[in-house]
Parts: C-alpha cells; structure tokens; sequence
C-alpha cells in the first residue's frame, strides 16, 4: 500500500497484519487445534457423502448374522439385527453433527441479537433485557426440557428448540459484554457522527468486532450440544429409532457391553473424539484470539 | 453486603413462581394422566380418582389452591405412591442426592483444582498435559458411558468395588462420585490452571519471591487464591448441572436419590411430584447461586469494594 | 475468625477424611447373597419400586411379590402344581349347580395384631374393594359374584344384595351368577385379599385413597410374613410372622425386595452376590448364561401372548385383508430364533397352547407371496399407495427390538413403509384407550388359568380390547355360551370357535408366547417355574450348595 506524504514522495508501508491474519497463524502453530480441525473436516466430509459411500443400507438387517465383531465385510462389526456398525456410525454421525450445528445456530442467532441490542441500548432496556436473562438463568433447565421432551414426544424440531433455549443465555451475556466495551470506541463515534443507522452500526460494526469470543463460545457449545442431545437419548428422550445418533447408539451399547463390546467402543470413540476435536479447536482459536487468556 | 443479598433473594422469587407456574402447566398439558393403567379404568373409578386428586376442579383453581397449599410448605400427595405425600418422597431422596453431590463436588474441587494447579506450574510440559488430557477426557466422556466403563472395570474385572446401592456396602459410594464429578472435575482443572497461569505473573507474586518466600509459600498463600477464583464462580452453575447429572448416575447405579425421583414422576406423570421437585430444585439452584456469587465476592476484594460502594 | 488461608486447609482436610471414611468401612468377605442363605434371608430382585401395600388399589407385578408375602386369602395355590390349597378357608362345599360356595374358615387364622380373622372380614372387605369411590382397578376380579358388579358401577349402593354372607363368624357363603370354574383361582388373588378393617377406619374413610394405613408402623396383615422396614427406592424387609396359623411350615426367616428398574444393574447385583434372584434378565445376556452358567438361569412357559394390536377403526386397516397381510409376513420363527434368543415359542393364536389343556386354533402361516396377494386384492399391489404408519410400543429394551425386525420384515415382504415410535407406559396407554394408533404392541398375561382370561377381553367395548373390534356372534359365545357350557370339553369347543372368529378378523397378530426368564441362585429350594410365574413363599427355603 502507498501512501503520498506531505512531501509527495510515494512510500512504502508495511502491510499490516488484521486480526484474523494474526490469529489465524497463531492456530496453526497450535498442533492440538490444528488436529481438531483437520479431525473435524474429516468426520463432517465422512458423514456428508455417506450416502454414498456407505457399505450398507443402513436398515438393512440380517437376523440370521446377529452381532458380529469387526471382520473384513464389516469393519467395525454388526449390531444384534446384523446392521452395519460402520454405516450406522456414519449416519449417526450425520445426525449428531447436525443436532450440534443447528442447535448452536438457534442459540447463536437468538444469543447474538439479544446480546447485541441490549449492549447498544444501554440503560433501562439493556437492564430490564439482562434481568430477563437472569431470570431465565437460574430455572433449572435440564429439568424443563426433560419434562418438555416427555410431555410433547419426541420431535426433532422440539429438540433443537429446547437445547438452542438454553444456550442461548451465555451468548447473550458474552456479546452483550463485548458490544459494550466496543461502544465507546472512537470508531463507533465515528459511524454515529456519519449518521449510521443504529442497525448498521451494530450489524456492520459491532457485530464484526465481537465475533471473536462469540466464535470461541460457539466451537465450545457445540460439544455440550451435542453431549446433551447423548443424554437425553440414553434417557429414552432425544433422538428416536429407526433414526439413529451416536448417543444412541452409545446408550445401546451400554447395554450388551460385556457381551459385545465392539458396539460400544466405536461409537463411544466417534463422539468422544469428535468432542476432543471440537475443544481443542475451541480452545485453540481462544487462544488465538485472546492471547492474553491463557497466559502462555 | 447484606443488602446485595436482600436484592438477589428478592429477584429469586419471581424466578421461583415462573418455574411453578410454567411446570404446573406443561405437566396438564400432558397426553397420559397419571391413572392411565392396563386394567381398564371404568368412568365411576376414574371419577372417583380424579375427585381425591382435585383433579375435577379446573386448572386454574387446581393452580391457586396448589400454592396456597405451597404457601403451608405442602406439596401435595404423590399420585403414583397413594398414601405419601411429595414432602416424604423429596426428604428421603434429598439427602441420598446431597451427598452424592457433595462427594461429586469434592472429587471435581479437589482432584480437578490440584490437576490444574499442578499443570500451570510447568505449562507445556508433560506435568501440563497429562492432567488435562485427562480433564478433556471427563469432559467429553458422558456419564453413561463412563459409569458403565467404571464398573465394568472396577466392579466386575477387578472386583474391588461394588456395582450398584448407595450405603449398602462398603466402598459404594465411590464409583458413583467419580462419575459425577469426573466432568465437572475437568472443567475445573482447566479454569484452575488458567486462573493460576493468569496469576503467576502478577506482579505481587514476584514481590513475594523477591522477599525470599519459598516457592511452596508463594503458591499457596498467594497464588492459589486468585488463581481458584474462576473456580469459586463456576461453582454455582456446576451445583446445577451435578443435579442434572445426577438423574443418569442414580439410574446407572440404582441410587435411591431425588434424580431418580424425578426422571420415575417425569414418565409416571405424577403430576405433584414432578412439580414438588421441579420447585424445589429451582429453589436450591437459585440459593447455591446466591452462595457461590457471595463467596467470589469475599474473597475477591475489588468486588467487595464495589459493593461497600454501592450501599 | 481465622484467616482466609488457614481456613480452607482445615476445610480441606476436612472434606478429604470425610469422603475416605465414607468410602472405606470393613466388609467381610461373604457375599450378601451367602450370608442371607445362612440366615434365611431371602434377596429379592423385583423391579420397579412399588406403589403401596393396599390389595385393593396397587397393581402390578412387583406390588403382588411383595402383597403375597403379607397378606392372605380364602385359598392359595401349590407352585409345583398350581392345584389350589386352602388358605385362610380351612375346607368348602360347592352346591350342585356350581354356583354356591360355602367356605369355612379356620378358626386359628389371626392378623399381625393378634385379632382373629373372622367370615365379616371378608365380607367387608369385599365390600370395600367393589366401592366405586375406591377406584380399585382389579374389581372385575369379583364381578362372577352376584350382584357385584351392579355394586361397583353404583347401581345399586345396597351391598347386602351382593352374593357374599356372613353366615356364622368362621363361615363364608359366596354365590356366583355362573358355575365359574376358575372362580377359586381368583379367591388367589391379591384384590380379593381380606384387609383388617379396624385399622383402616382408624386412618379415614375406607374409601381414602391417600391414606396411611398401609405405612411400616401402621399396617395389620394376615399373610406369613409381617412388614418390618421400607425405605423408598432402596429395599423393602419382611420377617416371618410367628402368629401365622401355619408358622411352622415357614423356612425363610426374611424375605429382602430391592426395586431394580434396570435390567443391566440388576443383572450385574446378581453377579456380585447381591441378590438370590433376579426379576428378569435382558435379551442379550441369555446366550451368555445359556452357555456359561445354564444352572443359574431358569426360563419357563408363562401364561402371556405379545402380540401388536391393529387399529380397525383406521383406513387402510379397517380391511382384514391388509391386517392378515401384516400377520403373514411376520416371520416369528426367525423372529424367535435369533433376537428372541430361542426362549419363547411362536403364537398363531391369543390363548397359549396347553392353558389348562385348551389348545387353539391354527389358521394361518408365514406366507409372504399369498400375503402379498391379498395386499394387492386390497388395493396396495407390492404396497404402492400404502401411507406410511408407525408401530407404537412403550420404552423398553425387548420391544424396540422386536419392532425393529418386524418393521424390516414388512419393509421387505410387503414393500411397506413403516417406522416404530416408542411412549412411555402412561402415554402409551393413554394412545390406546383414545384409539389414536395404527399398530401397537401389547402383551397380556392371563390373571387365572384358563382360556377366558385372554378371550373376554375382546368382546365389544372390552376395557382391554383397544381395536375397534366387535363381533356379535364373539360376544355371544364367550359372554354367554361358555359360561353355561355343562362340562369342559363342551366349553372349549366353544373358545375355539370364538378364537377361530377373531383369528378370521385379525384385529390382533399374534407374537409369541411369554416365557418367564429370571437368574436364580443355586440356593433357592422350593421355588419351582410354573405357568403364571406364580410364588407360595411357604414352599421356599435356602439351602447352601457344597
């Protein structure tokens, strides 16, 4: 980039490092983030053509066969109707994965906007929004939705409903804490002198600028999303068969675990690994972000 | 001080109420009352049923004569055990779940806070990341597939420990703490370790070195208590989440505790102890919050500050 | 007060000798199980935690364990032969027609408080568990005697008209609208109990559902054994009763009943040496046991059929084309075979073969191309146009599985589309009694042995028959016919023809029938397998194997 001076001499600036530039090589140097990552778009381009490369139907049952440990027709063997292990990890996957993404968007779209609004407006909206959240805070949820699931069946858009509900009040809090300490910014002064919309400024501006913890919350919510989701579904609530989650099958592995082993072991190690990645990766772009937060 | 506390406690009632009130009627709207039975339930019986439960008399008066039965501190008989009250149910479950919570809390503190206060001593060393590989592992290994793990281990291989009850014989009360607390545990170990990382180098941490103090003396008397400060506040949102956690581990371990109370009258639709629990849990949340955000505020003095300077 | 610092190592130190004593404590070296054989305590698996002790308003099955152990009635029954044996009634007369009994009662029989148990006893009794206020589920029980129904329906409120008197303080005179064969079958049963009225009258109206008299320092009982601890969710303990008329035949000096909801755990209190035996034990450990430790696991004919039940009240299934489709491509030896474990045997028909030596009809096979016909015959040619629908179950392990396959089997057969949705048990019920399913599985064990039990429940407006399904002629035959058949053979022809016009109808398709399956310590004597699963705890002792 060149820049005249006074003296009309053109001269060389160094180029200068965004903020995205600088953390985004920060994280590569962090393996462990760098593991999750690469383990993450591994297991999310698996489950995305699994329809096309998966070995079995997924329903396809062969009685006669019953459990089978890993062999070469199956990999990672059969459950007790001689499904697939492998194929029914996968689509599992596919439904897990996907109860963890979308429900962390409800939370983070219903997060963001409230957190936004109320951290711009200040004063008593913003005070009568945060009382609301933590009112809303101190309801013990898990109960609520265990008696939601119970009394409304099984609905998979209920599901995502209930668990985006209750992630969204950390959102909240954390964008609203960061919308507020951006406001005061001279570059916020500006737009507003230029006579930016407040809707353009927080959605232009601000928004932009807070991303970076509200990314680092929502790589870290999408874990307890999804062990959620596995909670409920061991309890007889989440997801239902003939659909299939990697809780799920993990709640009925538990069941003939001695007997069959394998059909605990692989979907266990799925979710748990699938959770190791997203954590680090979390943890890795917080340090990325926020170099003062770790002290390294 | 005090008058923080009165405002808290004052913001918790109408969180209180709005817990009943929503409750009482998610639990009407309920498809399956609680006197749905295989035998088939002639009218007469039925009516019969539903007049003793005040089930006949409409939602909203079912809703007011419930809180001023609240107000007495009654809530109610349990529709699924005829002939004891939700106050009975809740009592003999509570103290079960308290101390399962209690042992779990422990097990999260204690091995959680030192694995974190061990690993930020040498960070990015195997001293580090052994204790948190292992944090991570707590975290994301759910409880129903590490409870199972653990007893299969402990209980049936090795034989050491038992696999189920809670007081009936010795040692039973271990795996089911360890299960509890193993997640809560790795959180903790992470925010320790962060919190003291973000202490050590403090500036009056230096000063106490310089003045000579060994560096035992300098962890803790000084560092530890900055640094276990984020643990302090994570306190009161954990207390609620060992509760939820609870319902799977007193199933997996057939623990005669208030969790289990609660997932039994959640599918019996016992309609009083659903809303009993529910009622009381909230109330408990509420409180253990309260305590944890007053002892951050004891031991972190700029807070107090504010506070003094609030009255 | 002490500095900050200070403090919390104390409060450490505290906390961490708390939590070690609480985990270390001697424990001996015998199991639970060894040292109940010595004493002769018995450690009871018995699934969900019960609802209460009142015969007249718990049902199910953990309540009657427990209740049996308690209380007593009129008769009781040998669990080798299941032949009645007298109970509370030393010895009876039966009139000619059938339809009188006269029982005497013995004049030793006192309750647990030493009060004798007299002919009013029952009487009143009866007349309790028949009130309408009670809302006592099981008072069918009671409907083969006179008047008895029109008693509980509240249509008429004077029970002296009910068939049952007091003739003298030991004599008991019953009389019955029909010769019922099985009706002392039922006097075994739980709901007709007798209950200590005194007691009950001292704790509220005898019509008080919430009352407490059925409490550990409350109860009054007439059974061998008395109530002696509860602790809600962890166990329940009954000792024997020395004032019991037959004490001495006792051997058990305790009977131990833990609630154990889930199968896994129950099975791993078994193998730890926690419990002499076990309510049930999950599909995918049978193999195991079957091949390791066959002496541990005891599976027996138990008088139930599964079957899923087909909502005739809804298009496409209202055409018993469709619903014989449906029951001819269930392949229930496959079935059995391989996720059923072999342990059960298939069912053609409601009433299980043998039930008393009634044996049903036949008529129909796993047939899937003529099954296939008839879907196309019925519009659906390889299941074109057939909606999709559900099969609903209640949460549980052994259902899904089932439900499983056979969705697979109709998807493959039939070309198909079904899925399987599960409820919890009130919903599930709540579903069926509002007939607001397509398929739904459901399992029925018969109360008494004999083949009524399983046919009169699909008589119209049957409270068990959730289908839709109404035949006059059906009502006819079972509501009236066999009641006054002259002799066995006479009925039974009967049942077969009633049973052959359900089968014609298929509102229902057969499964399998039930087999009882539990783990069983070597120790236990005198607690044979029989058909109704059925426990005389007089008959059990412990014994330690060499």
């Amino acid at each position: 980039m060149t820049e005249a001076t006074q003296a009309g001499q053109l001269m060389e600036v160094p180029k200068g490092v965004s903020l995205w530039q600088d953390a985004a090589t920060r994280l590569r140097k962090n393996k462990l983030a760098m593991f999750g990552l690469v383990f993450l778009i591994f297991i999310i381009l698996l489950c995305l053509i699994t329809p096309w490369i998966a070995p079995y139907g997924y329903e396809e049952q062969n009685l006669r066969l019953g459990a089978s440990a890993p062999s070469a027709a199956h990999w990672l063997g059969t459950d007790i109707f001689g499904r697939d292990m492998l194929t029914r990890i996968l689509y599992g996957g596919r439904v897990s994965l996907f109860v963890g993404f979308i429900a962390t968007a409800v939370a983070l779209v219903i997060g963001v906007t409230y957190g936004a609004i109320a951290g711009y407006a200040g004063g008593r909206l913003d005070g009568a929004m945060m009382r609301f959240v933590d009112i809303l805070y101190a309801m013990p949820f898990m109960i609520f939705i265990v008696l939601l699931m119970v009394v409304f069946g099984r609905n998979i858009l209920l599901l995502f409903l209930a668990i985006g509900a209750v992630e969204w009040l950390t959102m909240a809090r954390i964008v609203r804490g960061q919308i507020q300490n951006l406001k005061h910014q001279e570059f916020v002064e500006a737009a507003v002198s230029i006579g930016l919309s407040p809707f353009a400024i927080v959605w232009k501006h601000l928004i932009p600028n807070a991303l970076g913890p509200v990314i680092v919350y929502t790589t870290l919510t999408i874990p307890s999303v999804m062990l959620l989701e596995a909670f409920l579904s061991f309890l007889g609530l989440g997801i239902q068969p003939p659909s299939s989650s990697w809780g799920l099958l993990i709640s009925n592995g538990v069941e003939s675990m001695e007997e069959y082993p394998w059909l605990l072991i692989f979907p266990g190690l799925a979710l748990t690994l699938t959770l190791f990645a997203l954590n680090f990766l979390g943890d890795g772009l917080r340090d990325a972000l926020d170099p003062r937060s770790s002290g390294d | 001080m005090w008058r923080f506390i009165g405002w808290r406690l004052a913001q918790a009632i109408p969180v209180i109420l709005a817990v009943i009130t929503i409750t009482f009627f998610l639990v009407r709207l309920a498809p399956g009352g609680p006197f749905s039975s295989e035998k088939a339930v002639s009218p007469q019986v039925q009516a019969a049923l539903e007049a003793q439960y005040n089930l006949d008399q409409s939602m909203p008066q079912q809703y007011l004569s419930y809180l001023a039965d609240l107000a007495r501190g009654d809530f109610g008989p349990s529709f699924k055990f005829p002939g004891r009250s939700v106050n009975e149910l809740i009592f003999s479950g509570l103290p079960v779940t308290a101390e399962l919570g209690f042992y779990a809390m422990l097990v999260a503190v204690f091995i959680g806070g030192l694995a974190g206060v061990i690993a930020s001593l040498k960070p990015n060393t195997m001293q580090d990341y052994a204790p948190m590989g292992l944090a991570m592992v707590g975290i994301c290994m759910p409880s129903f597939l590490l409870g199972p793990l653990l007893v299969l281990v402990f209980g049936i291989w090795f034989d050491v420990l038992p696999v189920s009850g809670w007081g009936n014989s010795s040692g039973d009360k271990i795996l089911p703490s360890i299960t509890l607390g193993a997640m809560y545990a790795g959180y903790i170990a992470r925010l320790s370790r962060s919190g003291m990382l973000e202490v050590m180098s403090q500036d009056y941490l230096r000063t106490a070195r310089a003045k000579g103090l060994p560096e035992y003396l300098v962890i803790t008397k000084h560092a530890l208590r900055g640094g276990l400060l984020p643990v302090i506040t994570y306190l009161g949102p954990a207390f609620a989440g060992l509760l939820s956690g609870s319902f799977v581990v007193e199933t997996v371990f057939q623990i005669p505790g208030l969790g289990r109370f609660y997932v039994q009258a959640a599918f019996n639709r016992d309609y009083t102890m659903i809303l009993g629990t529910t009622t009381f849990l909230a109330a408990l949340i509420v409180f253990f919050n309260l305590l944890s955000d007053v002892l951050a505020a004891w031991l972190n003095p700029r807070l107090r500050y504010q506070f003094k300077k609030k009255t | 007060m002490l500095k900050p610092f200070v403090a919390t190592r104390i409060f450490l130190s505290i906390l961490c000798t708390t939590f070690l004593i609480a985990c270390t404590g001697g424990g001996s070296d015998e199991s639970r199980v060894e040292q109940g054989t010595r004493e002769g305590v018995l450690h009871f698996g018995n699934g969900t935690e019960i609802q209460g002790l009142d015969p007249h308003i718990v049902t199910g099955v953990p309540e009657h364990h427990v209740i049996q152990t308690l209380f007593e009635g009129l008769v009781l029954k040998n669990p080798y032969t299941l032949e009645i044996e007298p109970g509370i009634a030393e010895r009876w007369d039966i009139s000619d027609d059938g339809r009188i009994y006269r029982f005497y009662l013995r004049s030793n029989a006192v309750w647990s408080n030493g009060d004798p148990i007299t002919a009013e006893d029952f009487r009143w009794s009866w007349q309790r568990a028949l009130m309408p206020a009670l809302g006592n589920l099981y008072n069918y029980m009671l409907f083969p005697v006179v008047n008895a129904e029109s008693f509980a329906t509240g249509e008429i409120d004077d029970f002296s008209q009910v068939g049952v008197r007091v003739i003298d303080q030991y004599t008991l005179e019953v009389e019955l609208n029909e010769p019922t064969p099985y009706i002392l079958q039922l006097f075994d049963h739980y709901s007709t109990f007798p209950v200590h009225r005194a007691t009950i009258e001292a704790f509220g109206s005898a019509s008080d559902r919430l009352s407490q008299w059925a409490r550990v320092d409350n109860i009054v009982t007439s059974g061998a054994f008395e109530l002696v601890e509860w602790g809600l969710n962890s166990h329940i303990r009954v000792e024997k009763r020395a004032s019991y008329w037959d004490a001495e035949k006792v051997q058990l000096n305790a009977i131990v009943f833990y609630p154990t909801e889930n199968l896994t755990t129950e099975e791993r209190m078994f193998r730890d040496g926690q419990l002499h035996r076990t309510e049930d034990i999950s599909l995918d450990k049978i193999p195991v046991y079957l091949r390791d430790d066959p002496e541990l696991i005891e599976i027996a004919p138990y008088i139930g059929t599964y079957y899923y039940m087909v909502n005739t009240t809804r298009a496409p299934f209202d055409d018993v084309r469709v619903r014989k489709a449906l029951a001819m491509t269930v392949d229930r030896e496959l079935l059995v075979e391989t996720v059923l474990q072999g342990i059960v045997a298939p069912a053609y028909a409601v009433v299980p073969p043998g039930t008393l030596g009634y044996n049903p009809p036949k008529t129909f096979d796993f047939d899937p191309v003529a099954a296939r016909e008839l879907l196309a015959e019925a519009g659906y040619p390889n299941g074109e146009g057939f909606p999709a629908f559900e099969i609903l179950y209640n949460t549980q392990e052994s259902h899904r599985k089932i439900a499983v396959a056979i969705q697979q089997m109709w998807n493959q057969h039939l070309g198909v589309g079904v899925s399987i949705v599960n409820q919890e048990w009130k919903v599930y019920l709540a579903s069926q009694e509002n007939l607001d399913y397509q398929v739904s599985r459901r399992g029925w064990i018969g109360d008494y042995v004999d083949p009524n039990t399983f046919l009169d429940m699909f008589i119209t407006d049957g409270g068990n028959n959730k289908t839709g399904f109404s035949d006059p002629l059906y009502d006819q035959i079972v509501l009236r016919d066999a009641p006054a058949a002259q002799d066995r053979d006479a009925r039974y022809e009967l049942f077969y023809q009633a049973e052959n016009i359900l089968l014609e109808q298929m509102p229902i398709i057969p499964i399998y029938t039930y087999q009882s399956k539990h783990l069983k310590h070597p120790s236990i004597k005198g607690m044979p397998p029989n058909i109704m699963d059925y426990y005389n705890y007089k008959y059990v002792y412990l014994e330690a194997e060499e």
